[in-house]
């Protein structure tokens, strides 16, 4: 486990205002997520891989959009060869890993539209997107002075971004998750097309001590911008060990608050960290200054280096699977 | 992260030294070394503050605990039983509840009091902790009004006679990256001082809910106390309950020499539901030789957000908040490069080290007078006037009732209209 720089929170008060938070997160229970999935299945129009084109997204009642980038299925060697440099241990066995096609942000998901959902007021519209549990209300400035409209946004818990997930996706009818941690790395790998990092990335060498603006760097092979650096990317996966076997659409689920697993380094870590195989596992410490006891369940508050990236398979899942995706269950304190 | 505090030996290494120049409150007749920690208020800062105690020493342990409602505790205790297990040894008559629980805490037979209440109670309660000779970490602000205050600088005395520790959760003095940079200015990195701005702009903190969802039965006093955000007697308003930290922050760059006045303004600008206090907050104090410090506050949503401090020098600026790390520019570049600590955890070693050591620490006199600096900018806004520093440091103005009634009404008084307001 490679030792993170930790970071502060600048806090007087909590980032999250819970007089009785619940021992669990509350699951957004199997209804509201019965009908999510009918209302998304029903209006999906592609069907197979080659329906699928990049596509720009209008979060319904705002003007802020996202763009989605086809990546193909396929089969690619997941784990670092060995010799490269930097590797470590937990980046290996390599096995073959079979993946199916899925549409992938091309962007980290900005605070102009984390903010849509972290401050968004019921909007008695559609009571399934009002249904879906919400961030507290942080009590300080989140972005700590990096900048809001068109950077990263930051410092949210594996829970707070499957929220979101599931937020945008009663917004918007298409279904979005966190991608797994297989699906990341075959997306960074990108077919393996060689990188250079000063021209695509931002990390400690370049970025000045905080993010920067997503998107302004060289987009991969793939056309996705920022997988490595900027700011580390949540996946859904539980932080394990390689399986040595091939596998197909593997997700390691979470069974306890942590590790779980974050890619691509972000503008904290030396290019050494910046390599599409590096995993990062979750730590308590990284809710180290919250003050309050029970801790947020929504806040990172060590974590100014953290946000996501979303996903969309190609293949709606059935609500039993929407529901794992989007309740990992173990988000709780301390 | 069990760093011991700066230049102290770790815990273990006080226990190994043998028990040596303890104050009388540890004597020797005490079993196992124990330190019991006795906990006023189990909400959210409270609890914190308990397990960061107990982490603190490896004999700390948790035996009383005060709140006005017995699910407070009950939860509080759950939680704290998954951070620090076998300390928690909290009979179930040690559970208090009411407005004299926090005597009950007290007089059970604790070493150490984390105060952790609503502000308003904090004079009450700190002057019956220092009294009985216990040690107490004591969470800011101090008080709500300027009676309070004083009595705590009484009581701040009375600490220093006593021999006992008095720690503040003014927290940002005990962050090793923040104090660094403090040293820097202090040191003459930026030359002189010229002008101090700090912002505390965020969302609102715990915003008052509407007088329906009132039970029925209640009465004002328990209303207002489990609402106590709203209320000027109990949290002292926004500038003196949150943004208090940055004024912490402008006392710490003054050396905690006090200001010669103030003019600020102020107001209300979301309905305040029933509760008495503003949302917005912009001071300007004057300190000698022309320097000026501005802090600025608000607590509404959907607006700009920042919570940072500008010092502005004859050789250069320092920045703090406008990306993870302070730094300076000017003649003097610098910027903080190392690991930074957990203040909140480090607040209670330092706490429990100067226990074990029986060399007392006293943060009493600046918590007093950091916490007159927010009210002295929260009575100029308040009355439309310029308030000098010993006009705040005499005022008469008792806002907490005298008898607080548990089942008693209480009326709230308008919001304060500047120009009329009166200072008193």
């Amino acid at each position: 486990m490679r030792k993170l720089r930790k970071f502060f929170f600048l806090l007087a008060l909590p980032a999250a205002a819970q007089t009785a938070a619940p021992a669990k997160p509350p699951a957004d229970d199997l209804k509201l997520v019965q009908g999510l999935q009918r209302r998304i299945a029903s209006g999906t129009k592609e069907k197979k891989a080659s329906d699928m084109k990049p596509y720009k997204s209008t979060i319904p009642g705002t003007d802020v959009s996202f763009e989605m980038v086809p990546i193909p299925g396929g089969e690619f060697t997941m784990g670092t060869p060995a010799g490269e440099a930097g590797r470590q241990k937990d980046e290996g066995p390599q096995h073959k890993v079979r993946l199916d096609p899925f549409w992938m942000a091309a962007r980290e998901v900005t605070w102009d539209e984390y903010r849509l959902f972290q401050f968004s007021h019921v909007e008695g519209k559609m009571p399934d997107v009002d249904a879906v549990s919400h961030p507290t209300r942080p009590y300080v400035e989140m972005s700590f002075g990096m900048g809001l409209n068109g950077f990263p946004a930051i410092s949210m818990t594996q829970h707070a971004a499957n929220k979101y997930a599931q937020w945008l996706s009663a917004k918007t009818g298409q279904f979005y998750r966190l991608p797994t941690e297989a699906e990341w790395e075959y997306a960074c790998r990108a077919g393996n097309a060689p990188v250079d990092l000063a021209a695509s990335a931002w990390y400690d060498a370049n970025a000045n001590g905080k993010y920067q603006l997503v998107g302004t760097k060289k987009p991969n092979a793939w056309g996705l911008y920022d997988m490595l650096g900027n700011v580390m990317e949540w996946t859904l996966d539980a932080y394990a060990p390689y399986p040595a076997g091939d596998a197909v659409n593997p997700w390691v689920k979470s069974k306890t608050s942590y590790p779980q697993v974050a890619r691509g380094g972000s503008w904290n870590d030396p290019a050494s960290s910046l390599r599409c195989g590096a995993r990062v596992a979750s730590d308590a410490s990284w809710k180290q200054q919250d003050p309050q006891l029970p801790k947020s369940i929504w806040y990172l508050t060590d974590a100014q280096w953290l946000g996501f990236r979303l996903v969309r398979p190609l293949k709606v899942p059935s609500v039993v699977e929407m529901n794992s995706f989007w309740n990992n269950g173990v988000e709780v304190d301390p | 992260m069990n760093q011991s505090a700066e230049g102290l030996p770790g815990r273990r290494g006080f226990l190994k030294a043998g028990a040596v120049g303890f104050p009388a409150i540890l004597s020797a007749a005490q079993s196992a070394n124990a330190i019991k920690v006795g906990l006023v208020g189990a909400g959210g800062r409270g609890s914190g503050a308990a397990a960061q105690a107990l982490k603190a020493d490896d004999y700390a342990e948790l035996t009383a605990v005060a709140d006005i409602d017995m699910d407070t505790i009950d939860k509080s205790l759950a939680r704290l039983q998954r951070a620090a297990g076998p300390k928690i040894k909290v009979a179930s008559d040690k559970k208090f509840i009411g407005l004299d629980a926090f005597q009950k805490v007290i007089d059970s037979g604790v070493d150490v009091v984390l105060l952790a209440t609503p502000p308003g109670f904090r004079p009450q309660h700190l002057r019956y902790a220092i009294e009985a000779g216990k040690h107490v970490f004591c969470e800011k602000p101090v008080a709500t009004d300027g009676p309070g205050v004083r009595h705590v600088l009484e009581t701040v005395d009375i600490a220093t006679k006593k021999n006992v520790s008095l720690v503040a959760g003014f927290c940002w003095r005990y962050s090793n990256y923040i104090a660094e940079t403090f040293d820097k200015i202090g040191s003459g990195a930026i030359g002189d001082i010229v002008a101090y701005y700090a912002t505390y702009y965020t969302s609102p903190v715990k915003p008052m809910p509407p007088e329906s969802t009132r039970p029925a039965g209640m009465s004002d006093t328990e209303w207002q106390i489990r609402n106590w955000y709203n209320f000027q007697w109990l949290c002292g308003d926004s500038l003196v309950e949150q943004a208090v930290h940055s004024v912490d922050k402008v006392a710490w760059a003054m050396k905690d020499q006090p200001p010669i006045s103030c003019v600020a303004v102020g107001g209300r600008q979301i309905p305040a539901n029933g509760g008495n206090i503003y949302d917005h907050f912009a001071v300007n104090y004057l300190y000698p030789n022309g320097v000026r410090a501005f802090v600025a506050n608000r607590q509404t949503e959907n607006c700009y957000n920042e919570n940072s401090d500008y010092i502005l020098g004859t050789k250069g600026t320092c920045t703090i908040g406008r990306g993870p790390n302070p730094r300076i520019e000017g003649q003097n570049p610098w910027s903080f490069e190392g690991q930074k600590n957990d203040m909140y955890q480090h607040e209670h070693d330092v706490l429990f080290a100067s226990i074990r050591k029986g060399q007392p620490i006293n943060d009493g006199k600046r918590m007093a007078t950091s916490t007159l600096l927010a009210m002295m900018g929260r009575m100029a806004a308040y009355t439309g006037q310029q308030i000098t520093w010993e006009q705040a440091l005499n005022s008469q103005e008792r806002l907490v009732p005298d008898t607080i009634d548990w089942k008693g009404s209480l009326a709230v008084p308008p919001l304060p209209l500047p120009g009329k307001t009166k200072f008193i």
